[in-house]
């Protein structure tokens, strides 16, 4: 494999250093390295971050390749910066067996554009009655160890003790779509004043918070792991600082989206801002900013969420929801946590790429190093110009979809290049 | 004025015009020949998603009471979730040359949609339970021939406000106007944010009704209860229907009204709607007078 010295980056926006990667690791780092050998990135002005990781992603295949596929979704995961993403399991037939998560796994490898893990359902087909096999999928060459039937609750409590229990045994990871179902019947935004004003039946916070609040302690009781997925409410982020200050083993997430958007964005009814859990309010949107600094949430993820244009060109109670996410997410939360001075560079990384390897349960080798790219780290990073600014269009993103509530909108920072072990899967913005 | 959405959009001004030309549209009522030539050769059509002929024919009558060309066009049937998607439909209404379209539509913002994909004017005939911007202003019309005025009326709305479009319409236009509102309902009827209405909210219809110069009893559906609104049809209607005892206690010029269709012995006894305090029939005729006006200033130019 080919050597890169990538020339002047910023190591988490540290002082500029040359990395020389080689066989999937930095092999050296330094000043004025030579370039012999090698073939040069000019990264000078360009933040070296490790490679991001998605815990929350959407690829659609096998089932809805008109949304995306598996090659479409992590094309845009690479130009986003990431290079992993674990791919959500309510897919058509659902991945609640071995055979689904490694036909998954196998096109992730054989795209090449970033590694998929994929997360194993928790029920057989999302119905919230029976375990899925979870140890045989965790046993397949997929080694599933993230769990979730995302998209819908497991609402049955006993359920998911059950649950939270088994996947002990192999250090697994409960991730639960946190959504009281009998509260949000119809539901089609945050219940609230603007869902009084639009006439659209409200998704109640303490929907959200009650799951949350019953599992934490169902995770403590039993002394397993729990992650909630896009935690969306400001009680929510009190309640898993909460279930932390106990010592139990609560961690959580939370999207670009319900980091800058809030619910008044319904009132065009576009449903491109049709989103579960929806979009709340501008008071949650700082208690998630601060609960994320403070690392009560442990990571961002994005709930990428591919829908064809007639789910979405519609009236907005029949349209789907869900956002695209992946190529927006850095630039998303560059604007609201680094812009704000709420988060550094290296609180980014943690946040983008080792907390999410860590809940994953494929901790990056350099996480000890806190992601620093020092020699002997891997050679999976993004090279991120912080001074840039795009403008977003849905029809220039490599997803298969359209639907990023971003469109038109000016962000700040833009991905420049991509390495996944040494070799570039994006170079100059572009796909390598 | 190109389309009229919500009543939420509309500023006092615009609503006295449209209550001022439907004033004068009513004369026309009384004609022999109750037709004018203001609208010939252009194209009204009707879209409707959900079964309301009283709604639909008002509409229809006002169009071609203006003697525009009229298309209902039913889409009853295909249902929101299935058939024809609704950007398709606008497409086909688009190519046949429509002026405006009235939709009425069981998801609420339909009409905002339809607005965003064709070039006509767009009339909300009721979108789920966002608004039903033409009964307010027929709703309206109504005080203000009656009563002389709409400002500074007491009006109260009682009934399911959760569910209802007209709930909606009726508070912005009733506030834009200078009335001041009421809403009284049991609280699982009221919506989460009610707070930021422009409204007084009450659970006590008793304590309100000597103050009112209207009362408007809003339609609530026996289903309602299967939901857990309320326990049983009885206890609703004791607590907040309005019975001839309830009427007695409003004051003597107090008008009675209901956007129908009515649940009698629910919301509304039958001698409550049949006595002379009751609008009901009255709001029928002076519906189409104010659907002609909004038609007229949305397609044929200003007032004089
Ligand atoms: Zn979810």
């Amino acid at each position: 494999m080919t050597d890169w010295l990538i020339k002047g980056a910023a190591p988490l926006g540290g002082a500029p250093t040359d990395l020389r990667l080689r066989d999937g690791r930095v092999a050296e780092a330094g000043t004025n390295l030579s370039a012999a050998g090698a073939q040069v990135v000019d990264a000078a002005g360009l933040i070296a971050l490790p490679g991001l990781v998605d815990l929350h992603t959407h690829l659609r295949e096998p089932g809805r390749e008109d949304a995306e596929t598996v090659a479409s979704g992590t094309r845009a995961a690479a130009l986003g910066g990431f290079t992993t993403v674990y791919a959500m399991a309510n897919t058509s037939p659902v991945a609640d067996t071995a055979g689904v998560v490694e036909q998954v796994w196998r096109l992730g490898r054989d795209a090449g554009h970033c590694d998929v893990r994929p997360v194993g359902a928790v029920t057989v087909g999302l119905a919230g009655l029976r375990l899925a096999e979870l140890g045989a999928m965790a046993s397949s060459a997929a080694a599933v160890r993230v769990f979730s039937d995302d998209g819908h609750c497991v609402a049955d409590p006993l359920l998911m003790r059950r649950a939270l229990e088994y996947v002990k045994a192999f250090d697994g990871v409960i991730a639960q779509h946190a959504e009281e179902p009998r509260l949000t019947e119809d539901a089609q935004m945050n219940e609230g004043v603007v869902s009084a004003r639009l006439g659209l039946p409200g998704w109640p916070a303490a929907a959200e918070e009650a799951i949350i609040a019953r599992d934490a302690l169902l995770a403590g009781h039993v002394g397993s792991r729990l992650h909630v997925c896009h935690v969306s409410t400001a009680g929510s982020v009190e309640i898993i600082r909460w279930a932390k200050s106990k010592g139990w083993r609560v961690t959580a997430e939370v999207t670009p989206h319900h980091l800058l958007l809030t619910d008044d964005l319904a009132t065009s009814y576009d449903p491109v801002f049709k989103v579960n859990p929806p979009l709340r309010t501008a008071a949650d949107v700082e208690a998630l900013r601060a609960g994320l600094a403070d690392g009560t949430i442990d990571c961002v993820a994005t709930d990428h969420a591919p829908h064809a244009s007639q789910d979405k060109e519609t009236e907005w109670a029949v349209a789907r929801p869900g956002m695209l996410g992946l190529q927006t997410a850095l630039s998303v939360v560059t604007e609201t946590m680094v812009a704000t001075g709420r988060l550094d560079w290296a609180g980014v990384a943690d946040r983008m790429a080792l907390a999410p390897a860590r809940i994953g349960g494929h901790p990056v080798p350099d996480a000890a190093r806190g992601g620093s790219l020092a020699v002997d780290a891997s050679a999976s990073m993004t090279l991120f110009d912080p001074a840039a600014r795009w403008k977003v269009d849905p029809y220039a993103l490599a997803s298969r979809s359209r639907n990023t509530p971003f469109a038109g909108r000016d962000l700040p920072g833009r991905v420049v290049a991509t390495f996944l072990r040494g070799r570039p899967t994006v170079l100059d913005g572009k796909l390598a | 004025m190109k389309h009229l959405l919500s009543a939420e959009d509309l500023g006092r001004d615009e609503a006295i015009a449209i209550l001022d030309t439907a004033e004068q549209m009513s004369l026309l009522g009384d004609r022999s020949v109750k037709k004018l030539p203001t609208l010939r050769g252009r194209t009204v059509v009707n879209l409707f998603y959900e079964d309301s002929t009283r709604t639909r024919t008002s509409f229809e009558l006002a169009a071609k009471r203006l003697s525009a060309d009229v298309v209902n066009f039913s889409a009853r049937g295909s249902s929101v979730s299935k058939g024809e998607s609704l950007k398709d439909t606008a497409l086909t209404l688009e190519a046949m040359g429509s002026d405006a379209v009235v939709i009425r539509h069981p998801a609420s913002g339909a009409p905002h949609r339809l607005s965003s994909w064709i070039r006509g004017s767009v009339v909300n005939a009721g979108d789920g339970t966002h608004e039903h911007p033409t009964q307010a202003l027929l709703d309206a019309f109504t005080m203000r021939r009656r009563l002389g005025r709409v400002n500074d009326l007491s009006v109260t709305i009682v009934g399911d406000v959760l569910h209802s479009r007209v709930a909606r319409s009726n508070v912005r236009l009733l506030h834009t106007l200078g009335a001041g509102v009421t809403l009284v309902a049991p609280p699982t009827l009221l919506p989460v944010g009610v707070e930021t209405w422009p409204a007084e909210i009450s659970y006590d219809l008793d304590a309100v009704l000597p103050k009112s110069d209207v009362v408007m009893m809003l339609r609530v559906q026996a289903e309602r209860m299967n939901a857990a609104f309320f326990p049983t049809e009885r206890e609703y209607s004791r607590r907040y229907g309005l019975d001839a005892d309830r009427m007695a206690m409003l004051p003597d010029h107090a008008l009675v009204m209901h956007p129908g269709p009515m649940v009698r012995g629910m919301e509304i006894a039958s001698e409550v709607a049949d006595s002379v305090r009751s609008t009901v029939v009255e709001q029928v005729a002076n519906g189409v007078s104010v659907r002609m006006a909004v038609l007229y200033l949305l397609l044929g130019g200003s007032p004089e």
